[in-house]
């Protein structure tokens, strides 16, 4: 084997908190070969991102602290003055971070910020950068380059920024690229383009990749070897088909139990419960079990939407004339029994989040009535209304946001069983030390505030929260989405205890097709604000009629390492937008069965 | 861009219609009849009348509004109660020295208040930046009449560098003489208004993804300030100039005093304390007109620094 | 029915942790207590007056004109023989309960304004916003200035003026963290739970943009006293012979030639209590302000 591009050996950093050093890198060694992919794979806190950071020097130099030795084709890093590793930056090691809205500068056009690194490392003129800045942005497959090249960055989609900053990252021919989860923050569909162009370039010229993400998927579509880090530490390091099939550390395997996989379903009826985990060594214990039968299909529909519609009003101009709407929910029509969960799946701006708020009518609904328990809650003046909400319940995507920061945990689940007079005094505190504990947390903890606990741990309070009044109907908007691999697996099999429990029907919002067929009973695909396709969990996924369904699930990356071969289209399609003329008209089309419980969008 | 524009264009209309109008009522509800505050306690009721017809107050409401704004609009403003001369050409002959004064202060405050901003913020929590930070929070604690008082004993009375009544013409060593403790007075307080929002604009903007991107990419460190960061750092520094030059008439008035140097602030005190009712009218539709093209020009500005200003 | 909401959390009092944790950061930034202790000195100054003044502040002697500060006149006297050092402690009440009462005034109402045109958005908010920033743009001294000219120079009109012109800058103030906190999914959980508009205002949203207000507060209420001043120095405080800081420069400008202590000992005054207030409110800024927090 020849020698690696990149050797980082006993490399340690520590940050400054608060007065004391805090080692957020322990004696972290490996090696990254010539035109090999290495993947850092870990949950947050392993210290895979600071891993990148620290190669590229950016951490702070007042607050941080590296050691060790990092060596580029045999130069150690650590030796280098700042200037001499200025001069590095951009130029042998190149890195893309993953958020392409914020990472580009918003006041300078992409063309400049491509050219740039070209003038500062190969002291090309203005012209000749434009010229080696243009070819890149070729390179990286942007449709009609030319035009993009004046462009500011708010003039572009996610997708297109993140092909600039790979453009921008390239245009020094960089011996390795580091990538900081750079499809994380896209759609699926966008995130196959992005890796497929990743994989292309890395063969068209010949570099080293340390790809860093927390998504197995991901990993295994990409890497050729995988490192495993947990809080600061390699735990495993090997090639990727062996991580996959053969995992060393028990950690490793616990990742894997809770990685949902595309297909793992197949001859499943019901819902699937993670395998527990051991906290104490991060074994698994025992295996999937299927979640109870909880579905009541032969009572009347809990809730049932029909011809629902929401748009928004674009206005603009002098006057503030309508220009345009926003077809966020397009004539939606779906019912849900008690006890079942559907999943509204599709990617950003398909309008599954304004479905879930309309239904609770937190947003007003354009036309189309909503029936819960057979009263249509679309009518309903406001006493009503606040009435028929306390059945439904919402929690939402991000644990930080959806508690208080200035009422402890809980005063926050007291709050709505003592204003709706459900109880008070002992009677209350009683009932949410019960809460708590349903949902796994000791009551103990109650006087505490949002910021002492996890993500995860915050989420369980949410959920507490939410069953505060024992609602019938949960909406889950992406509820598990910002958490963890191992912390979302615990969260669902909650979720399902408490759908067993109670008897909760959940509308389960997502992206995620994997936690999807997990979880659901019946999957209704979105498109532009439309239902594209509806039916069982099983005849979707098995099944998928809509053009739009197969696209999405052919995008899903799956964590299985045989995939590594599997080459995609290099497509740079764009998700459309909802926003329409004002005398738009929707094409003549409706849900037709084409299987029992089984309905596809097709024209009529 | 057009059609931002003209939005703002309309927005300027409309202050300067609401404040016209609210001047008009403001005079009209205040107790008391302007009539008998200008003639004073003694004044006999035929007199009263006879200033009531002057003032135009016995027409009916609604006529004096429409005198009024037509007026205002043509220029006709009315006459001094106190010179009998036109009140526009009162303003005009002193607002030469109010606006020079305003811009000289403010390029001084610009021109010390952006850099000292930008490096306190990337000296952050060192030497320069605890410096930085008390004497500008000490620069905008002294009431502007109280510096100008300081600078005057100093300069003008102890080592008597430039004259006690600032307001030398023709030749431009006289023009500097006159100009020199009013512009460095005013201009030090804005200065230090600047360096405070450039420091937190900068420490804001020096924590954006998009400046790391440009450290990864190897630009040189100057580069990554001055280019990628301050350009964004701009656009806060902008909206505070853009509302200080308010508070900076408000300061040249206590400046014209102390330096005893002519222009609106002295015209003002004036006519507060001889009741000119008709100089006051006037000196509100200007003050407004000027805060009104500062708004323009700060809009402007904001399009040139922004280049997502223009969609909107 | 909501006080005891609080009671069914178990034990710790809600709030007592946060506010501690940001005294401990405005702990940890000793040029904030330097302010603190200033403040607190001038305002016991002030309230205890009668029992430290070494003079009536009114008493003439005409004998004793215009003197340097020497042991008998600690600051010297002005022009009718009246003693500076009593007259600063008399008129450190003036500026005070003007600046307090004008500050507390403008806060209660720029912050309801900006609450509510925050949170019900749409016409409401444009219409009131457009009228706020209307008169933001207006020069607030020259407001201030005919504002008391029209109503006459008393204590209670000059603290209505430099309110009327301070309450924009309130609206504003409380109205942009509203919005934002307006976002933030607890809200909408709480419209999910069936809270009422008021109870989510009052309960989830103000607490959460009070420390902002406060802080601006503070910041404010050293403008409020340094706008005073400046309307006292112009002609337009309180009416002489009671003694204000801006009215004792006045009248000492008039003898800066010879008797430059007459300007200097108040100018002075003013600009103590100014700046300690704006460091103690820097502190608290830098102490509830998450963004900069650590150093990253």
């Amino acid at each position: 084997m020849s020698a690696p591009v990149l050797s980082v050996q006993n490399l340690q950093t520590a940050f400054r908190v608060g007065g004391q050093w805090r080692w957020a890198i322990e004696d972290l060694s490996f090696d990254v070969a010539p035109g090999e992919t290495v993947a850092i794979v870990g949950e947050s806190g392993s210290g895979k991102s600071v891993t990148a950071l620290s190669i590229m020097r950016l951490v702070s130099e007042t607050s941080g602290r590296i050691e060790g030795r990092i060596a580029l084709d045999g130069r150690d890093l650590l030796a280098l003055s700042e200037d001499e590793m200025r001069k590095v930056r951009g130029n042998d090691v190149a890195m893309i971070f993953q958020e392409p809205m914020t990472s580009l500068n918003p006041v300078l056009t992409v063309g400049y910020q491509i050219s740039e690194a070209l003038r500062y490392h190969r002291g090309l003129d203005k012209a000749a950068a434009q010229a080696e800045a243009l070819r890149m942005l070729e390179k990286v497959r942007i449709p009609s380059a030319k035009t993009r090249f004046g462009n500011y960055p708010h003039q572009l989609s996610g997708g297109m920024r993140q092909r600039v900053m790979i453009a921008t990252a390239l245009a020094c021919k960089p011996k390795l690229l580091i990538a900081d989860e750079p499809t994380t923050a896209l759609d699926v569909t966008i995130q196959a383009q992005i890796l497929e162009l990743i994989k292309t370039l890395q063969d068209e010229e010949g570099m080293s990749v340390l790809f860093i993400t927390h998504d197995m998927g991901v990993v295994a579509e990409i890497a050729d070897r995988v490192v495993v880090m947990w809080k600061g530490r390699k735990l495993e390091d090997a090639a990727s088909e062996q991580v996959f099939n053969r995992p060393v550390h028990g950690y490793t395997k616990a990742l894997l139990a809770a990685v949902p996989k595309l297909g793992d379903m197949e001859g499943h009826g019901r819902p699937l419960r993670f395998p527990a985990i051991d906290a104490a060594n991060g074994q698994v214990k025992g295996v999937p079990t299927l979640a109870a039968d909880t579905v009541k299909a032969d009572e009347a529909p809990l809730l049932e939407v029909s011809g629902l519609t929401t748009r928004f009003g674009i206005r603009g101009g002098i006057l503030g004339r309508l220009r345009g709407r926003v077809h966020a929910v397009e004539n939606l029509s779906f019912t849900l029994q008690r006890g079942e969960t559907l999943a509204l799946v599709g990617e950003s701006g398909c309008g599954k989040s304004t479905t879930g708020r309309t239904i609770l009518r937190l947003i007003e609904p354009t036309a189309g009535t909503v029936r819960f328990q057979g009263r249509d809650v679309t009518g309903l003046g406001k006493g009503d209304l606040l009435d028929v909400r306390r059945d439904m319940q919402m929690i939402f995507q991000d644990p930080f946001a959806s508690l208080n920061p200035r009422k402890s945990v809980g005063a926050a689940i007291a709050e709505p069983i003592v204003v709706h007079g459900l109880a008070k005094g002992s009677d209350a505190r009683d009932r949410v030390a019960e809460l708590m504990r349903k949902v796994g947390l000791s009551p103990d903890m109650g006087g505490r505030f949002p910021h002492e606990f996890s993500g995860g741990q915050r989420q369980r309070l949410a959920i507490a929260r939410a069953l505060a009044l024992s609602p019938k109907l949960v909406v889950a908007d992406e509820a598990v989405s910002a958490l963890d691999v191992s912390v979302k697996a615990q969260v669902l099999n909650l979720m399902l205890d408490l759908q067993a429990e109670f008897g909760l029907a959940y509308l389960f919002i997502s992206h995620d097709m994997a936690v999807v067929e997990r979880v659901s009973h019946r999957v209704a695909v979105m498109y532009l604000g439309e239902i594209v396709e509806l039916g069982t969990r099983e005849a979707v996924f098995a099944d998928p009629r809509h053009p739009y369904t197969r696209k999405l699930l052919s995008a899903v990356p799956v964590p299985d390492p045989a995939r590594r071969s599997l080459r995609r289209e290099l497509a740079v399609d764009e998700i459309p937008s909802p926003i329409r003329a004002l005398d738009w008209k929707a094409p003549a089309q409706a849900l037709v069965e084409v299987a029992p419980d089984h309905f596809v969008r097709q024209a009529v | 861009m057009g059609a931002f524009l003209v939005k703002r264009l309309g927005f300027a209309v409309v202050t300067l219609w609401a404040v016209l109008t609210l001047v008009f009522v403001v005079v009209r509800i205040v107790p008391g009849d302007p009539a008998q505050v200008i003639l004073g306690d003694q004044a006999d009721a035929n007199a009263i009348a006879a200033m009531r017809t002057r003032l135009g107050l016995d027409a009916p409401l609604i006529e004096q509004y429409w005198t009024f704004l037509t007026g205002a609009i043509r220029g006709d403003w009315g006459v001094s109660l106190v010179t009998g001369r036109p009140v526009i050409q009162e303003i005009l002959v002193v607002l030469p020295w109010t606006l020079e004064l305003t811009i000289v202060s403010m390029l001084i405050g610009i021109a010390i208040g952006v850099p000292l901003g930008v490096w306190a913020a990337i000296n952050r929590n060192r030497m320069p930046d605890y410096v930085t930070r008390i004497a500008s929070l000490l620069g905008l604690s002294f009431p502007p009449f109280v510096s100008a008082i300081i600078l005057l004993i100093l300069f003008a009375i102890m080592l008597r560098w430039f004259p006690v009544i600032s307001a030398g013409s023709g030749s431009l060593s006289a023009w500097f003489q006159a100009m020199a403790l009013p512009a460095l007075n005013l201009g030090l307080i804005m200065a230090a208004y600047i360096t405070r929002v450039a420091r937190s604009a900068m420490l804001e903007v020096m924590q954006e993804d998009y400046v790391r991107s440009a450290r990864a990419k190897g630009v040189p460190w100057r580069v990554v300030v001055w280019r990628h960061a301050l350009r964004n750092a701009l656009i806060p520094i902008i909206t505070i100039v853009g509302l200080y030059l308010g508070i900076l008439i408000g300061n040249s008035v206590l400046t014209e005093i102390v330096f005893n140097r002519p222009g609106l602030g002295k015209l003002i005190v004036g006519a507060l304390n001889q009741r000119d009712y008709t100089m006051l009218q006037g000196m509100m539709v200007i003050y407004t007109l000027i805060v009104v093209l500062v708004n323009i020009a700060t809009d402007l500005t904001y399009a040139l620094a922004d280049p997502r200003v223009k969609l909107s | 029915m909501s006080a005891s909401v609080h009671d069914a959390g178990p034990a710790s009092p809600p709030r007592m942790r946060w506010l501690s944790a940001t005294l401990g950061a405005f702990n940890a930034n000793k040029t904030s207590w330097v302010g603190l202790v200033i403040v607190v000195a001038v305002i016991l100054a002030a309230a205890f007056a009668p029992l430290i003044a070494p003079h009536d502040p009114l008493e003439q002697d005409i004998l004793s004109r215009l003197q340097p500060p020497h042991e008998n006149y600690y600051l010297g006297t002005d022009y009718f023989g009246r003693d500076i050092l009593s007259r600063l402690l008399y008129g450190a009440r003036i500026s005070l309960v003007i600046g307090v009462a004008s500050t507390v005034i403008a806060l209660v109402i720029g912050s309801l304004i900006g609450v509510l045109a925050g949170w019900y958005g749409g016409r409401f908010d444009v219409v009131v916003m457009q009228a706020m920033d209307i008169l933001l743009a207006f020069p607030s001294l020259i407001l201030g200035l005919i504002l008391v000219a029209m109503l006459g120079p008393s204590m209670e009109n000059i603290t209505i003026a430099i309110a009327l012109t301070s309450i924009p800058s309130f609206a504003r103030i409380a109205r942009a963290p509203t919005i934002t906190v307006k976002e933030r999914d607890f809200i909408e959980a709480g419209r999910a739970l069936a809270f009422s508009d008021a109870r989510i205002m009052a309960r989830h949203i103000l607490p959460n943009i009070f420390p902002e207000i406060l802080v601006m507060g503070s910041l404010w209420l050293a403008a409020a006293i340094r706008t005073e001043a400046s309307l006292a120095f112009i002609g337009l405080g309180v009416k002489p012979p009671i003694a204000t800081w801006g009215g004792m420069i006045r009248e000492g400008f008039e003898n800066i030639l010879d008797s430059y202590w007459l300007v200097l000992a108040p100018s002075l005054a003013i600009l103590i209590i100014v700046f300690a207030l704006n460091i103690l409110g820097d502190g608290l800024r830098d102490a509830i302000d998450p963004k900069l927090k650590g150093e990253r």
